[in-house]
């Protein structure tokens, strides 16, 4: 299949171009941007008057709950989803049931995504066995199977001992560890940011402090060790501050923004809104603000959805008992764009960031669009509005704090190695 | 917007009850007054009215308590409905049912008001949100959040005592962090005008950013913080939250911030002393003030019958909106 993009706007935030040209896709790949070689005989032409081409979206903190709790969602609605949103590759969470502790899960996790091909999965292997936080993975296995880094999401290792191990094993093959950083006693109980809204709601606050002392702790053990560290959605002003000190001191610290941390805070709460419930929690204004800086000045260079989705049940507990998450795959490029609209980033930034930006810290192969590159694109209409609505979304669970927002710019089309996999329905 | 249906629709309460933060002085009044008159029924021999005669009256209580659920039973029964009491821990949801489920099916036997007690804040709000019916959601406690009638007996009974709520200057000592009590009183008194709220405890025991969530002041010298005040009202100190690490002993506790008589002397001369028990006498109070002269805590068991009778009359009698 030959494709020809003909007369969009294309935006490669990894080259730095940004012009109106023509890109031809020839086996999987790019053959040309710009004047596709004369004898380029399309087979399909997409008419890309007014849209903009951008490398496919790379969103590298996905729970895909595959294997183990297929009801929330599976690798197919997951890939569904994330192609609707543009997002061609994805890197999904290791906290599945079984844990993906072991190669023959992500070989599973891996073959299911092929055979599905809508989206370029990537699985995080865990850290720990069963994410105990005891007994360290077999890394190089997990590696060798698939696992592009390693992750205990959701459950931080506590023991500094064995986090420090983790480090140095890792950073003997230069494996990238990702973190959810939270201090377990300092979070206990908690169910929302700490803070005057809390209190107003009666309910227990988790402090800023949780999240500031382990990356604190993890930089630290990452200066000791020489490991790869990135720290997963963060959400505090303090947390922000840390990475920027340690990245300023020649440290391999990176870190991802979630889009709920940019638009959202404590007060969206509301009164007892469990779609607002989340971890690390909706924290405030100041916080907001300094996320949204760390976004922009490039301390963070990753935007990650952190798409955790959950059956309506398991959002219907009273608000401290009921699961946290949201959904995000479907609202990445719609609220990534907003930022541009509110003047934090301007457009190849922000598209950056849902691209190179995680692709390079994951060392994926993806991000890009320049001649020889897979051909993994996204065109979007940059100017259409649309009205989040959970009841027309791909993934299985619609758990969205967004619902009814405006969001402007609307994904057309999703390539996948040269291959429509949105819209679907083609037949190739 | 539209204008009220009726004179009476104006009037009526909201159709659940779950809350004080964002209930009108109106509201508020209506309900005292309505409290004032079961005060008088509650001291006949003769103490039922027909009032709710036919309704059917739900305490569904997922934490245990005797005082409230008694209070609210007693309060249904002496206004003639039927009261049916759930205790939620020995109930379906130990075989496995949520508790949402019970809610639902318990709305399916038609009652009018479903009183909830829960452990977790938003648990009636969550109800609430789910019924379809006319059923009203009466908040008997939930988590840390609010417990609305607890808080109205206490204006009650600072009203019987000392006239409107206006202009006082009232002090709160203890655990505030984990009271729903206090929540709820906070926002009644402000509405109603007292002058000021403050609240007295150690840093682990008032809950973050309170000054600037609730309107308090806070205090942490007890002395200091009970100076002039017209009302003191005592909290309860949960035996696990100083094995939890909140205060390290009940003794020192006692000596910074339990209620003995000279500590009653820094307050106004003709100052209230209200607990919302049970007491631990000997913790947070002493006995000489528990059972003192400037002591109300047996009558505010009494107002709070009042006030149960008062809000299961305008809700499950239908005069809600």
């Amino acid at each position: 299949m030959r494709t020809l993009i003909r007369g969009g706007r294309v935006i490669d935030p990894a080259s730095g171009r940004d012009e109106v040209a023509d890109v031809a896709i020839a086996n999987g790949r790019i053959q040309a941007i710009g004047d596709a070689p004369g004898d380029f005989g399309a087979d399909r032409v997409i008419d890309a008057d007014g849209l903009v081409v951008c490398p496919g979206l790379v969103d590298m903190h996905v729970h895909l709950r595959e294997p183990g709790q297929e009801w929330k969602e599976d690798i197919e609605s997951g890939s569904r989803a994330a192609a609707a949103g543009g997002v061609t590759s994805v890197a999904c969470m290791a906290n599945t049931r079984p844990v993906n502790d072991r190669r023959s899960v992500t070989e599973q996790i891996k073959s299911t995504a092929q055979r599905v091909g809508l989206s370029r999965v990537h699985p995080i292997g865990a850290i720990t066995r069963d994410l105990a936080g005891e007994t360290l993975t077999e890394m190089h296995e997990l590696a060798g199977a698939g696992c592009v880094a390693f992750s205990d999401d959701g459950r931080p290792v506590p023991d500094a001992g064995i986090m420090r191990r983790a480090l140095e094993y890792a950073a003997t093959f230069d494996y990238l560890l990702i973190l959810h950083e939270e201090e377990g006693a300092l979070s206990a109980g908690g169910a929302m940011n700490e803070g005057a809204h809390a209190t107003r709601m009666g309910l227990p606050g988790i402090p800023n402090a949780s999240e500031d002392v382990m990356i604190a702790r993890d930089v630290i053990l990452a200066e000791l060790t020489g490991g790869r560290i990135h720290i997963a959605h963060v959400a505090t002003s303090g947390g922000v501050e840390l990475i920027r000190q340690a990245q300023a001191r020649g440290l391999p610290v990176t870190g991802e923004a979630a889009p709920h941390h940019l638009f959202l805070t404590d007060t969206d709460v509301g009164a007892f809104d469990s779609h607002a419930k989340m971890a690390p929690p909706l924290r405030s204004p100041e916080d907001r603000a300094a996320v949204r800086a760390a976004v922009a000045d490039g301390t963070l260079t990753a935007i990650a959805t952190d798409h955790a989705p959950h059956e309506a049940d398991a959002k219907s507990e009273a608000f401290a008992c009921c699961a946290n998450g949201v959904t995000g795959l479907e609202t990445l490029l719609g609220l990534t764009l907003r930022l541009v609209d509110e003047e934090v980033l301007d457009l190849p930034s922000a598209l950056a960031r849902v691209t190179n930006g995680p692709a390079e810290v994951l060392g994926l192969e993806a991000g890009r669009l320049g001649v020889g590159e897979v051909a993994d694109v996204c065109l979007f209409d940059p100017e259409t509005e649309w009205t989040v609505e959970p009841e027309r979304m791909y993934s299985r669970s619609v758990n969205t704090p967004f619902a009814g927002w405006r969001l402007r710019g609307r994904v057309t089309h999703t390539l996948v190695g040269g291959r429509l996999a949105y819209p679907f329905g083609d037949a190739e | 917007m539209n204008a009220p249906a009726s004179p009476a629709a104006a009037d009526a309460l909201p159709r659940h009850f779950l809350g004080l933060e964002d209930v009108s002085a109106a509201t508020i009044n209506r309900i005292l007054e309505e409290a004032t008159r079961f005060r008088h029924l509650v001291e006949q021999p003769d103490k039922k009215t027909d009032t709710l005669k036919g309704r059917t009256v739900i305490n569904l209580f997922f934490e245990s308590s005797t005082r409230t659920r008694t209070s609210f039973e007693l309060a249904g029964k002496r206004l003639s409905a039927d009261v049916i009491n759930i205790n939620a821990s020995a109930s379906a949801t130990q075989k496995g049912e949520t508790w949402m489920d019970t809610v639902r099916t318990l709305e399916a036997m038609t009652p009018d008001a479903l009183v909830i007690r829960h452990a977790e804040s938003g648990a009636p709000h969550l109800a609430a949100g789910a019924l379809t019916s006319h059923c009203s959601v009466i908040n008997a406690g939930d988590g840390a959040h609010e417990h609305p009638t607890q808080a109205l007996l206490d204006i009650l009974t600072i009203q019987l005592h000392k006239g409107p709520i206006q202009g006082l200057r009232v002090a709160i000592v203890g655990d505030t962090a984990h009271s729903r009590v206090a929540r709820s009183q906070i926002h009644a008194l402000h509405t109603m005008g007292a002058d000021e709220v403050r609240l007295i405890g150690p840093k682990t025991l008032i809950p973050a950013a309170a000054e600037e969530a609730l309107g308090v002041r806070v205090f942490h010298d007890a002395d200091a913080g009970l100076e002039g005040v017209d009302v003191i009202i005592m909290l309860r100190m949960q035996m696990e939250r100083i094995r939890g690490a909140a205060v390290p002993s009940q003794r020192e506790y006692f000596r910074l911030y339990g209620l003995d008589r000279r500590r009653v002397g820094r307050a106004a001369d003709d100052v209230l002393v209200m607990h919302p028990g049970p007491m631990n006498r000997g913790v947070e109070i002493a006995s000489e003030v528990a059972d003192g002269p400037y002591s109300v805590i047996l009558p505010q068991v009494t107002n709070g019958l009042a006030i149960r009778m008062a809000v299961l009359k305008l809700l499950a009698g239908g005069e809600s909106a």
